[in-house]
Protein backbone atom coordinates (compact mmCIF):
# COMPACT_ATOMS: atom_id res chain seq x y z
CA UNK A 1 0.00 0.00 0.00
CA UNK A 2 1.28 3.41 -0.85
CA UNK A 3 1.09 6.38 1.47
CA UNK A 4 2.04 10.01 0.98
CA UNK A 5 3.61 11.88 3.88
CA UNK A 6 2.87 15.58 3.56
CA UNK A 7 4.88 18.24 5.28
CA UNK A 8 2.98 21.51 5.40
CA UNK A 9 3.31 24.90 7.07
CA UNK A 10 1.78 28.36 7.15
CA UNK A 11 3.54 31.39 5.68
CA UNK A 12 4.59 32.35 9.22
CA UNK A 13 6.24 28.98 9.72
CA UNK A 14 8.11 29.28 6.43
CA UNK A 15 9.28 32.77 7.48
CA UNK A 16 10.44 31.38 10.81
CA UNK A 17 12.33 28.63 8.99
CA UNK A 18 14.28 31.17 6.93
CA UNK A 19 15.65 32.59 10.20
CA UNK A 20 17.24 29.36 11.40
CA UNK A 21 21.02 29.34 11.89
CA UNK A 22 23.20 27.81 9.22
CA UNK A 23 24.07 24.88 11.51
CA UNK A 24 20.43 24.15 12.27
CA UNK A 25 19.52 24.23 8.57
CA UNK A 26 22.42 21.95 7.76
CA UNK A 27 21.50 19.54 10.55
CA UNK A 28 17.96 19.29 9.27
CA UNK A 29 19.07 18.92 5.68
CA UNK A 30 21.50 16.16 6.63
CA UNK A 31 18.79 14.38 8.60
CA UNK A 32 16.32 14.48 5.72
CA UNK A 33 18.92 13.25 3.26
CA UNK A 34 19.99 10.35 5.48
CA UNK A 35 16.37 9.55 6.29
CA UNK A 36 15.41 9.29 2.62
CA UNK A 37 18.56 7.36 1.80
CA UNK A 38 17.51 4.85 4.43
CA UNK A 39 13.98 4.62 2.99
CA UNK A 40 15.51 3.92 -0.40
CA UNK A 41 17.83 1.25 0.99
CA UNK A 42 15.00 -0.50 2.75
CA UNK A 43 13.04 -0.70 -0.51
CA UNK A 44 10.04 1.43 0.46
CA UNK A 45 10.73 4.82 -1.18
CA UNK A 46 8.59 5.59 -4.21
CA UNK A 47 9.22 9.32 -4.59
CA UNK A 48 10.15 12.39 -2.57
CA UNK A 49 10.37 16.06 -3.47
CA UNK A 50 10.79 19.35 -1.69
CA UNK A 51 8.93 22.35 -3.04
CA UNK A 52 9.97 25.94 -3.60
CA UNK A 53 8.88 28.44 -0.94
CA UNK A 54 5.30 29.74 -1.03
CA UNK A 55 6.51 33.17 -2.15
CA UNK A 56 6.55 31.63 -5.60
CA UNK A 57 3.12 30.04 -5.30
CA UNK A 58 0.64 31.15 -7.94
CA UNK A 59 -2.94 30.16 -8.48
CA UNK A 60 -3.87 29.40 -12.05
CA UNK A 61 -7.31 29.08 -13.56
CA UNK A 62 -8.42 28.69 -17.12
CA UNK A 63 -9.81 31.83 -18.64
CA UNK A 64 -12.65 32.02 -21.14
CA UNK A 65 -10.55 30.65 -24.01
CA UNK A 66 -8.57 28.27 -21.85
CA UNK A 67 -5.70 30.73 -21.42
CA UNK A 68 -3.95 30.64 -18.05
CA UNK A 69 -4.98 33.35 -15.62
CA UNK A 70 -2.26 33.58 -13.04
CA UNK A 71 -2.83 35.28 -9.73
CA UNK A 72 -1.25 35.47 -6.34
CA UNK A 73 -3.85 34.88 -3.73
CA UNK A 74 -7.10 33.09 -3.26
CA UNK A 75 -9.45 33.26 -6.17
CA UNK A 76 -13.02 33.45 -5.01
CA UNK A 77 -14.66 32.88 -8.35
CA UNK A 78 -14.79 33.72 -12.03
CA UNK A 79 -16.88 36.54 -13.41
CA UNK A 80 -17.23 37.28 -17.12
CA UNK A 81 -14.33 34.97 -17.83
CA UNK A 82 -12.00 36.72 -15.39
CA UNK A 83 -11.18 35.51 -11.90
CA UNK A 84 -11.74 37.81 -8.99
CA UNK A 85 -9.51 37.74 -5.97
CA UNK A 86 -10.80 38.77 -2.61
CA UNK A 87 -7.74 38.47 -0.42
CA UNK A 88 -5.17 39.72 -2.90
CA UNK A 89 -2.59 37.65 -1.10
CA UNK A 90 -2.83 34.23 0.49
CA UNK A 91 -4.48 34.30 3.92
CA UNK A 92 -2.19 33.88 6.92
CA UNK A 93 -3.87 30.66 7.92
CA UNK A 94 -3.28 28.92 4.59
CA UNK A 95 -1.17 25.76 4.82
CA UNK A 96 1.40 25.37 2.05
CA UNK A 97 2.96 22.11 1.02
CA UNK A 98 6.68 22.13 1.78
CA UNK A 99 7.48 18.66 0.53
CA UNK A 100 6.20 15.15 0.18
CA UNK A 101 7.44 11.60 0.45
CA UNK A 102 5.61 8.62 -1.07
CA UNK A 103 6.32 5.21 0.43
CA UNK A 104 5.16 1.70 -0.37
CA UNK A 105 4.68 -0.26 2.86
CA UNK A 106 2.79 -3.23 4.25
CA UNK A 107 0.40 -1.39 6.56
CA UNK A 108 -0.82 1.96 7.83
CA UNK A 109 1.03 1.31 11.10
CA UNK A 110 4.33 1.06 9.25
CA UNK A 111 3.55 4.33 7.45
CA UNK A 112 2.80 6.00 10.81
CA UNK A 113 6.13 4.80 12.23
CA UNK A 114 8.02 6.28 9.29
CA UNK A 115 6.02 9.52 9.55
CA UNK A 116 6.87 9.76 13.25
CA UNK A 117 10.57 9.53 12.47
CA UNK A 118 10.21 12.29 9.89
CA UNK A 119 8.30 14.37 12.42
CA UNK A 120 11.25 14.12 14.78
CA UNK A 121 13.62 15.83 12.30
CA UNK A 122 15.83 18.22 14.27
CA UNK A 123 14.65 21.82 14.68
CA UNK A 124 16.66 24.76 16.05
CA UNK A 125 19.28 23.66 18.57
CA UNK A 126 19.00 20.06 17.36
CA UNK A 127 15.79 19.57 19.33
CA UNK A 128 13.33 17.28 17.52
CA UNK A 129 10.88 19.51 15.70
CA UNK A 130 7.79 17.37 16.28
CA UNK A 131 6.40 18.66 12.98
CA UNK A 132 2.92 17.48 12.05
CA UNK A 133 3.04 15.07 9.11
CA UNK A 134 -0.20 14.45 7.28
CA UNK A 135 -0.44 10.81 6.20
CA UNK A 136 -2.80 9.90 3.36
CA UNK A 137 -3.26 6.67 1.51
CA UNK A 138 -2.58 6.85 -2.21
CA UNK A 139 -5.49 5.42 -4.17
CA UNK A 140 -4.70 2.12 -5.76
CA UNK A 141 -6.34 -0.59 -7.78
CA UNK A 142 -5.75 -3.24 -5.15
CA UNK A 143 -7.70 -3.42 -1.91
CA UNK A 144 -5.89 -3.88 1.37
CA UNK A 145 -5.80 -7.38 2.76
CA UNK A 146 -7.16 -8.05 6.20
CA UNK A 147 -5.25 -10.26 8.62
CA UNK B 1 13.98 -12.47 -28.19
CA UNK B 2 12.33 -15.50 -29.68
CA UNK B 3 9.15 -16.19 -27.71
CA UNK B 4 9.81 -19.92 -27.44
CA UNK B 5 13.33 -19.30 -26.12
CA UNK B 6 12.02 -16.73 -23.65
CA UNK B 7 9.42 -19.21 -22.40
CA UNK B 8 11.97 -22.01 -22.18
CA UNK B 9 14.35 -19.80 -20.21
CA UNK B 10 11.66 -18.81 -17.74
CA UNK B 11 10.86 -22.45 -17.18
CA UNK B 12 14.47 -23.55 -16.82
CA UNK B 13 15.94 -20.65 -14.85
CA UNK B 14 14.38 -21.56 -11.48
CA UNK B 15 15.39 -25.19 -11.98
CA UNK B 16 18.98 -24.20 -12.71
CA UNK B 17 18.89 -21.79 -9.77
CA UNK B 18 17.71 -24.58 -7.46
CA UNK B 19 20.57 -26.80 -8.57
CA UNK B 20 23.16 -24.05 -8.15
CA UNK B 21 21.90 -23.02 -4.71
CA UNK B 22 21.84 -26.63 -3.59
CA UNK B 23 25.46 -27.02 -4.68
CA UNK B 24 26.95 -23.70 -3.51
CA UNK B 25 24.59 -22.67 -0.70
CA UNK B 26 24.95 -18.94 -1.49
CA UNK B 27 21.55 -17.78 -2.68
CA UNK B 28 22.46 -14.22 -3.65
CA UNK B 29 25.55 -15.19 -5.66
CA UNK B 30 23.74 -18.14 -7.24
CA UNK B 31 20.92 -15.86 -8.37
CA UNK B 32 23.38 -13.49 -10.02
CA UNK B 33 25.20 -16.40 -11.68
CA UNK B 34 21.99 -17.89 -13.09
CA UNK B 35 20.82 -14.49 -14.34
CA UNK B 36 24.11 -14.11 -16.18
CA UNK B 37 23.78 -17.59 -17.61
CA UNK B 38 20.23 -16.81 -18.78
CA UNK B 39 21.47 -13.62 -20.40
CA UNK B 40 24.19 -15.55 -22.21
CA UNK B 41 21.60 -18.06 -23.38
CA UNK B 42 19.33 -15.27 -24.65
CA UNK B 43 22.20 -13.99 -26.79
CA UNK B 44 23.61 -17.30 -28.01
CA UNK B 45 20.64 -19.61 -28.50
CA UNK B 46 18.85 -17.60 -31.21
CA UNK B 47 22.13 -17.53 -33.16
CA UNK B 48 23.51 -20.99 -32.55
CA UNK B 49 20.36 -22.94 -31.83
CA UNK B 50 19.04 -24.36 -28.58
CA UNK B 51 21.49 -26.88 -27.09
CA UNK B 52 20.43 -30.52 -26.75
CA UNK B 53 20.15 -30.25 -23.01
CA UNK B 54 19.39 -26.58 -22.36
CA UNK B 55 19.03 -27.04 -18.60
CA UNK B 56 22.46 -28.63 -18.28
CA UNK B 57 23.86 -25.84 -20.47
CA UNK B 58 22.40 -23.15 -18.18
CA UNK B 59 23.55 -24.93 -15.05
CA UNK B 60 27.08 -25.43 -16.40
CA UNK B 61 27.44 -21.78 -17.35
CA UNK B 62 26.07 -20.71 -13.96
CA UNK B 63 28.51 -23.09 -12.23
CA UNK B 64 31.38 -21.49 -14.13
CA UNK B 65 30.18 -18.00 -13.11
CA UNK B 66 29.99 -19.19 -9.50
CA UNK B 67 33.54 -20.45 -9.72
CA UNK B 68 34.64 -17.07 -11.12
CA UNK B 69 32.77 -15.37 -8.32
CA UNK B 70 34.39 -17.49 -5.65
CA UNK B 71 37.82 -17.03 -7.26
CA UNK B 72 37.53 -13.26 -7.22
CA UNK B 73 36.11 -13.28 -3.71
CA UNK B 74 38.91 -15.43 -2.42
CA UNK B 75 41.53 -13.39 -4.26
CA UNK B 76 40.09 -10.34 -2.59
CA UNK B 77 40.14 -11.84 0.83
CA UNK B 78 43.22 -13.98 0.36
CA UNK B 79 42.00 -16.45 2.84
CA UNK B 80 43.34 -19.97 2.74
CA UNK B 81 40.02 -21.58 3.42
CA UNK B 82 38.50 -19.79 0.45
CA UNK B 83 41.29 -20.96 -1.83
CA UNK B 84 40.76 -24.49 -0.66
CA UNK B 85 37.06 -24.11 -1.33
CA UNK B 86 37.74 -22.80 -4.79
CA UNK B 87 39.93 -25.78 -5.59
CA UNK B 88 37.17 -28.08 -4.44
CA UNK B 89 34.61 -26.40 -6.69
CA UNK B 90 36.71 -26.07 -9.83
CA UNK B 91 38.01 -29.61 -9.74
CA UNK B 92 34.47 -30.86 -9.54
CA UNK B 93 33.13 -28.73 -12.32
CA UNK B 94 33.63 -31.24 -15.08
CA UNK B 95 32.17 -34.17 -13.23
CA UNK B 96 29.49 -32.48 -11.20
CA UNK B 97 25.94 -33.75 -11.46
CA UNK B 98 23.94 -30.97 -13.06
CA UNK B 99 20.73 -32.92 -13.25
CA UNK B 100 18.20 -31.24 -10.98
CA UNK B 101 16.88 -33.04 -8.01
CA UNK B 102 13.19 -33.41 -8.39
CA UNK B 103 12.37 -30.98 -5.63
CA UNK B 104 14.77 -28.13 -6.42
CA UNK B 105 12.08 -25.77 -7.70
CA UNK B 106 9.90 -26.61 -4.72
CA UNK B 107 12.73 -26.01 -2.27
CA UNK B 108 13.40 -22.72 -4.04
CA UNK B 109 9.75 -21.77 -3.53
CA UNK B 110 9.96 -22.72 0.14
CA UNK B 111 13.01 -20.52 0.47
CA UNK B 112 11.53 -17.47 -1.29
CA UNK B 113 8.24 -17.71 0.62
CA UNK B 114 9.86 -18.31 3.97
CA UNK B 115 7.70 -17.06 6.86
CA UNK B 116 10.69 -15.04 8.12
CA UNK B 117 10.25 -12.67 5.13
CA UNK B 118 7.60 -9.94 4.95
CA UNK B 119 4.93 -10.63 2.32
CA UNK B 120 6.24 -7.83 0.09
CA UNK B 121 9.77 -9.30 0.15
CA UNK B 122 8.54 -12.84 -0.42
CA UNK B 123 6.41 -11.72 -3.37
CA UNK B 124 9.27 -9.82 -5.00
CA UNK B 125 11.77 -12.63 -4.47
CA UNK B 126 9.40 -15.33 -5.74
CA UNK B 127 8.62 -13.40 -8.92
CA UNK B 128 12.30 -12.82 -9.53
CA UNK B 129 13.85 -16.16 -8.54
CA UNK B 130 11.06 -18.60 -9.38
CA UNK B 131 9.08 -16.58 -11.91
CA UNK B 132 12.16 -15.39 -13.76
CA UNK B 133 10.80 -11.85 -14.12
CA UNK B 134 13.27 -9.00 -14.36
CA UNK B 135 13.50 -6.46 -11.56
CA UNK B 136 12.17 -3.83 -13.98
CA UNK B 137 9.11 -5.94 -14.76
CA UNK B 138 8.34 -6.53 -11.08
CA UNK B 139 8.83 -2.82 -10.30
CA UNK B 140 6.48 -1.92 -13.13
CA UNK B 141 3.83 -4.35 -11.91
CA UNK B 142 3.91 -2.89 -8.40
CA UNK B 143 4.26 0.71 -9.61
CA UNK B 144 7.44 1.48 -7.70
CA UNK B 145 10.79 2.72 -9.07
CA UNK B 146 13.16 0.02 -10.26
CA UNK B 147 15.80 1.09 -7.73
CA UNK B 148 13.31 0.57 -4.88
CA UNK B 149 12.38 -2.90 -6.12
CA UNK B 150 16.06 -3.80 -6.58
CA UNK B 151 16.66 -2.82 -2.94
CA UNK B 152 13.67 -4.82 -1.79
CA UNK B 153 14.93 -7.93 -3.58
CA UNK B 154 18.46 -7.51 -2.38
CA UNK B 155 17.28 -7.04 1.21
CA UNK B 156 15.14 -10.14 0.93
CA UNK B 157 18.20 -12.12 -0.16
CA UNK B 158 20.13 -10.59 2.71
CA UNK B 159 17.45 -11.63 5.22
CA UNK B 160 17.64 -15.18 3.92
CA UNK B 161 21.39 -15.12 4.36
CA UNK B 162 21.21 -13.60 7.84
CA UNK B 163 18.51 -15.90 9.10
CA UNK B 164 20.56 -18.92 8.02
CA UNK B 165 17.60 -20.49 6.22
CA UNK B 166 19.16 -23.55 4.60
CA UNK B 167 18.44 -24.65 1.06
CA UNK B 168 16.87 -27.96 1.85
CA UNK B 169 13.42 -29.47 1.89
CA UNK B 170 11.58 -28.69 5.14
CA UNK B 171 11.13 -31.48 7.64
CA UNK B 172 7.89 -33.41 7.56
CA UNK B 173 6.55 -31.46 10.55
CA UNK B 174 7.39 -28.13 8.92
CA UNK B 175 6.13 -29.05 5.48
CA UNK B 176 2.45 -28.22 5.91
CA UNK B 177 3.17 -24.82 7.47
CA UNK B 178 5.77 -23.91 4.85
CA UNK B 179 3.52 -25.00 2.02
CA UNK B 180 0.79 -22.75 3.46
CA UNK B 181 3.20 -19.82 3.33
CA UNK B 182 3.97 -20.59 -0.34
CA UNK B 183 0.27 -20.80 -1.20
CA UNK B 184 -0.37 -17.52 0.59
CA UNK B 185 2.32 -15.70 -1.41
CA UNK B 186 0.98 -17.13 -4.70
CA UNK B 187 -2.53 -16.08 -3.65
CA UNK B 188 -1.32 -12.53 -2.90
CA UNK B 189 0.39 -12.29 -6.30
CA UNK B 190 -2.79 -13.46 -8.00
CA UNK B 191 -4.92 -11.00 -6.03
CA UNK B 192 -2.60 -8.08 -6.74
CA UNK B 193 -3.02 -8.72 -10.45
CA UNK B 194 -6.71 -9.56 -10.35
CA UNK B 195 -8.01 -6.74 -8.22
CA UNK B 196 -6.02 -4.09 -10.02
CA UNK B 197 -6.52 -5.14 -13.60
CA UNK B 198 -9.25 -2.56 -14.10
CA UNK B 199 -8.39 0.40 -16.26
CA UNK B 200 -5.79 0.86 -18.91
CA UNK B 201 -2.84 -0.68 -17.06
CA UNK B 202 -3.38 -4.26 -18.12
CA UNK B 203 0.19 -5.24 -17.43
CA UNK B 204 -0.56 -5.58 -13.75
CA UNK B 205 -3.05 -8.25 -14.74
CA UNK B 206 -0.09 -10.31 -15.93
CA UNK B 207 0.65 -10.93 -12.27
CA UNK B 208 -2.46 -13.15 -12.10
CA UNK B 209 -1.23 -15.21 -15.02
CA UNK B 210 2.20 -15.46 -13.47
CA UNK B 211 0.63 -16.63 -10.18
CA UNK B 212 -1.38 -19.25 -12.08
CA UNK B 213 1.70 -20.41 -13.96
CA UNK B 214 3.65 -20.81 -10.70
CA UNK B 215 0.74 -22.59 -9.03
CA UNK B 216 0.60 -25.01 -11.96
CA UNK B 217 4.30 -25.74 -11.51
CA UNK B 218 3.67 -26.31 -7.81
CA UNK B 219 0.76 -28.59 -8.63
CA UNK B 220 3.00 -30.68 -10.91
CA UNK B 221 5.44 -31.01 -8.04
CA UNK B 222 2.77 -31.81 -5.44
CA UNK B 223 -0.06 -33.44 -7.42
CA UNK B 224 -1.57 -35.04 -4.31
CA UNK B 225 -1.85 -31.91 -2.19
CA UNK B 226 -5.53 -30.93 -2.07
CA UNK B 227 -4.95 -27.31 -1.07
CA UNK B 228 -2.53 -26.73 -3.96
CA UNK B 229 -5.24 -28.07 -6.27
CA UNK B 230 -7.80 -25.92 -4.43
CA UNK B 231 -5.77 -22.75 -4.94
CA UNK B 232 -5.27 -23.45 -8.65
CA UNK B 233 -9.01 -24.11 -9.04
CA UNK B 234 -9.83 -20.90 -7.15
CA UNK B 235 -7.55 -18.89 -9.45
CA UNK B 236 -9.00 -20.47 -12.60
CA UNK B 237 -12.60 -19.93 -11.50
CA UNK B 238 -11.99 -16.35 -10.38
CA UNK B 239 -9.86 -15.31 -13.34
CA UNK B 240 -12.51 -16.76 -15.69
CA UNK B 241 -14.69 -13.72 -14.89
CA UNK B 242 -11.98 -11.17 -15.61
CA UNK B 243 -13.44 -9.78 -18.84
CA UNK B 244 -16.91 -9.35 -17.35
CA UNK B 245 -15.65 -7.68 -14.21
CA UNK B 246 -15.09 -4.21 -15.58
CA UNK B 247 -16.79 -2.15 -18.22
CA UNK B 248 -14.94 -0.63 -21.17
CA UNK B 249 -14.63 2.53 -19.05
CA UNK B 250 -12.94 0.61 -16.24
CA UNK B 251 -16.03 0.65 -14.05
CA UNK B 252 -16.44 -2.27 -11.63
CA UNK B 253 -19.36 -4.58 -12.36
CA UNK B 254 -20.59 -6.71 -9.44
CA UNK B 255 -21.07 -10.44 -9.92
CA UNK B 256 -24.88 -10.19 -10.11
CA UNK B 257 -24.73 -7.71 -13.02
CA UNK B 258 -21.95 -9.28 -15.07
CA UNK B 259 -22.51 -10.42 -18.64
CA UNK B 260 -21.95 -14.14 -18.13
CA UNK B 261 -21.42 -14.70 -21.84
CA UNK B 262 -18.04 -13.03 -21.32
CA UNK B 263 -16.92 -15.62 -18.77
CA UNK B 264 -14.18 -17.98 -19.92
CA UNK B 265 -16.01 -21.31 -20.32
CA UNK B 266 -12.87 -23.36 -20.87
CA UNK B 267 -11.26 -22.07 -17.70
CA UNK B 268 -14.48 -22.63 -15.73
CA UNK B 269 -14.66 -26.21 -17.02
CA UNK B 270 -11.06 -26.84 -15.97
CA UNK B 271 -11.59 -25.27 -12.53
CA UNK B 272 -14.83 -27.13 -11.90
CA UNK B 273 -13.29 -30.46 -12.95
CA UNK B 274 -10.29 -29.84 -10.72
CA UNK B 275 -12.25 -28.89 -7.60
CA UNK B 276 -14.78 -31.69 -8.19
CA UNK B 277 -11.96 -34.22 -8.34
CA UNK B 278 -10.24 -32.75 -5.29
CA UNK B 279 -13.04 -32.29 -2.73
CA UNK B 280 -13.88 -36.01 -2.39
CA UNK B 281 -10.27 -36.73 -1.38
CA UNK B 282 -11.29 -35.62 2.09
CA UNK B 283 -8.63 -33.20 3.30
CA UNK B 284 -10.68 -30.04 2.85
CA UNK B 285 -9.01 -26.66 3.42
CA UNK B 286 -9.87 -22.98 2.93
CA UNK B 287 -8.67 -22.71 -0.69
CA UNK B 288 -10.78 -25.69 -1.72
CA UNK B 289 -13.84 -24.20 -0.03
CA UNK B 290 -13.31 -20.83 -1.71
CA UNK B 291 -12.88 -22.63 -5.03
CA UNK B 292 -16.10 -24.55 -4.42
CA UNK B 293 -17.92 -21.26 -3.75
CA UNK B 294 -16.47 -19.74 -6.92
CA UNK B 295 -17.59 -22.86 -8.82
CA UNK B 296 -21.18 -22.50 -7.58
CA UNK B 297 -21.23 -18.89 -8.82
CA UNK B 298 -19.63 -19.80 -12.14
CA UNK B 299 -22.07 -22.62 -12.79
CA UNK B 300 -25.15 -20.40 -12.50
CA UNK B 301 -26.36 -19.44 -15.98
CA UNK B 302 -28.02 -16.33 -14.55
CA UNK B 303 -27.43 -14.50 -11.25
CA UNK B 304 -30.91 -15.48 -10.04
CA UNK B 305 -30.07 -19.17 -10.62
CA UNK B 306 -27.27 -19.02 -8.02
CA UNK B 307 -27.52 -21.83 -5.49
CA UNK B 308 -27.28 -19.58 -2.40
CA UNK B 309 -28.13 -22.30 0.17
CA UNK B 310 -25.09 -24.24 -1.03
CA UNK B 311 -22.90 -21.12 -0.89
CA UNK B 312 -24.15 -20.42 2.63
CA UNK B 313 -23.30 -23.97 3.69
CA UNK B 314 -19.79 -23.60 2.25
CA UNK B 315 -19.28 -20.26 4.04
CA UNK B 316 -20.45 -21.92 7.25
CA UNK B 317 -17.66 -24.48 6.89
CA UNK B 318 -15.13 -21.84 5.93
CA UNK B 319 -16.11 -19.66 8.89
CA UNK B 320 -15.45 -22.52 11.26
CA UNK B 321 -12.04 -23.07 9.68
CA UNK B 322 -10.60 -19.56 9.81
CA UNK B 323 -11.21 -16.45 11.84
CA UNK B 324 -11.08 -14.15 8.84
CA UNK B 325 -13.47 -11.18 9.08
CA UNK B 326 -13.81 -11.09 5.28
CA UNK B 327 -15.18 -14.63 5.39
CA UNK B 328 -17.71 -13.58 8.03
CA UNK B 329 -18.74 -10.63 5.87
CA UNK B 330 -19.32 -12.87 2.88
CA UNK B 331 -21.15 -15.32 5.11
CA UNK B 332 -23.52 -12.50 6.09
CA UNK B 333 -24.23 -11.77 2.42
CA UNK B 334 -24.99 -15.43 1.72
CA UNK B 335 -27.24 -15.58 4.78
CA UNK B 336 -29.11 -12.52 3.50
CA UNK B 337 -29.61 -14.14 0.10
CA UNK B 338 -31.06 -17.26 1.74
CA UNK B 339 -32.93 -15.90 4.78
CA UNK B 340 -33.57 -12.29 3.78
CA UNK B 341 -31.77 -8.95 4.21
CA UNK B 342 -32.82 -8.60 7.87
CA UNK B 343 -30.88 -11.73 8.81
CA UNK B 344 -27.78 -10.43 7.00
CA UNK B 345 -28.01 -7.03 8.71
CA UNK B 346 -28.32 -8.73 12.09
CA UNK B 347 -25.07 -10.65 11.40
CA UNK B 348 -23.37 -7.42 10.32
CA UNK B 349 -24.22 -5.75 13.62
CA UNK B 350 -22.42 -8.54 15.43
CA UNK B 351 -19.45 -8.05 13.09
CA UNK B 352 -19.13 -4.30 13.76
CA UNK B 353 -17.52 -5.12 17.09
CA UNK B 354 -14.55 -6.72 15.30
CA UNK B 355 -11.73 -4.16 15.49
CA UNK B 356 -10.25 -5.45 12.24
CA UNK B 357 -13.44 -4.49 10.41
CA UNK B 358 -14.77 -1.50 12.35
CA UNK B 359 -13.10 1.06 10.08
CA UNK B 360 -13.06 -1.01 6.92
CA UNK B 361 -15.00 0.21 3.92
CA UNK B 362 -16.28 -3.22 3.03
CA UNK B 363 -18.41 -3.43 6.17
CA UNK B 364 -20.21 -0.24 5.09
CA UNK B 365 -20.37 -1.42 1.48
CA UNK B 366 -22.04 -4.69 2.42
CA UNK B 367 -24.38 -2.92 4.82
CA UNK B 368 -25.36 -0.50 2.05
CA UNK B 369 -26.10 -3.40 -0.28
CA UNK B 370 -28.25 -5.20 2.31
CA UNK B 371 -30.09 -2.01 3.28
CA UNK B 372 -30.91 -1.50 -0.37
CA UNK B 373 -32.19 -5.08 -0.59
CA UNK B 374 -34.30 -4.35 2.49
CA UNK B 375 -35.76 -1.30 0.72
CA UNK B 376 -34.25 1.31 3.04
CA UNK B 377 -32.84 3.62 0.37
CA UNK B 378 -31.92 6.54 2.61
CA UNK B 379 -29.80 4.47 4.97
CA UNK B 380 -28.29 2.63 2.01
CA UNK B 381 -27.17 5.94 0.47
CA UNK B 382 -25.51 6.93 3.76
CA UNK B 383 -23.67 3.62 3.96
CA UNK B 384 -22.54 3.71 0.31
CA UNK B 385 -21.12 7.20 0.91
CA UNK B 386 -19.44 6.15 4.17
CA UNK B 387 -17.84 3.20 2.35
CA UNK B 388 -16.64 5.47 -0.48
CA UNK B 389 -14.93 7.74 2.04
CA UNK B 390 -12.98 4.85 3.54
CA UNK B 391 -11.74 2.90 0.54
CA UNK B 392 -8.24 3.31 -0.89
CA UNK B 393 -9.28 1.70 -4.15
CA UNK B 394 -10.22 4.05 -6.99
CA UNK B 395 -12.52 1.81 -9.08
CA UNK B 396 -14.22 0.72 -5.87
CA UNK B 397 -14.82 4.31 -4.77
CA UNK B 398 -16.26 5.23 -8.13
CA UNK B 399 -18.54 2.20 -7.96
CA UNK B 400 -19.77 3.04 -4.44
CA UNK B 401 -20.41 6.70 -5.30
CA UNK B 402 -22.30 5.62 -8.42
CA UNK B 403 -24.55 3.38 -6.29
CA UNK B 404 -25.29 6.25 -3.91
CA UNK B 405 -26.03 8.54 -6.87
CA UNK B 406 -28.34 5.96 -8.47
CA UNK B 407 -30.35 5.57 -5.25
CA UNK B 408 -30.54 9.36 -4.78
CA UNK B 409 -32.06 9.87 -8.21
CA UNK B 410 -34.49 7.01 -7.58
CA UNK B 411 -35.57 8.72 -4.36
CA UNK B 412 -35.96 12.06 -6.15
CA UNK B 413 -38.13 10.46 -8.82
CA UNK B 414 -40.32 8.82 -6.19
CA UNK B 415 -40.76 12.11 -4.36
CA UNK B 416 -41.70 13.89 -7.57
CA UNK B 417 -44.33 11.29 -8.37
CA UNK B 418 -45.98 11.64 -4.99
Amino acid sequence: MKYILLLTGTKAEFDWYTKWSKEDLQAQGAFMQAFHEELKDSGVLVAAEGLAFPDQARVVRAGRDGEPIVTKGVIRGVKDGAPFVTDGVFPESKEFLAGYTIIDVESAEQAYKIAARMSAAPGPGGIPGNMPIEVRQVMSGAPEELP
Amino acid sequence: MDVSIERLLRELTPQALGTVVRRFRDFAAAEDAVQEAALAAAMQWPREGIPDNPRAWLTQVAFRRMADHIRSESARRRRESEVALEAAYTSELTTIETAPQEDDTLVLLFMCCHPALTPASAIALTLRAVGGLTTAEIAHAFLVPEATMAQRISRAKQSIKNSGIPFQPPTTEERAQRLRAVLHVLYLIFNEGYTSSAGPDLRRGDLSHEAMRLTRILRNLRPDDTEVAGLLALMLLTDARRLARTSAEGELIPLAKQDRALWDKRQIAEGVALISATLPKGSVGPYQLQAAIAAVHDEAARAEDTDWPQILALYDLLRRMSDNPMVRLNHAIAAAMVHGAAKGLELLDALSADARLADHYRLDAVRAHLLELAGDRESAIRSYRAAAGKTGNLPERNYLLAQAARLSSELRLMNEQE
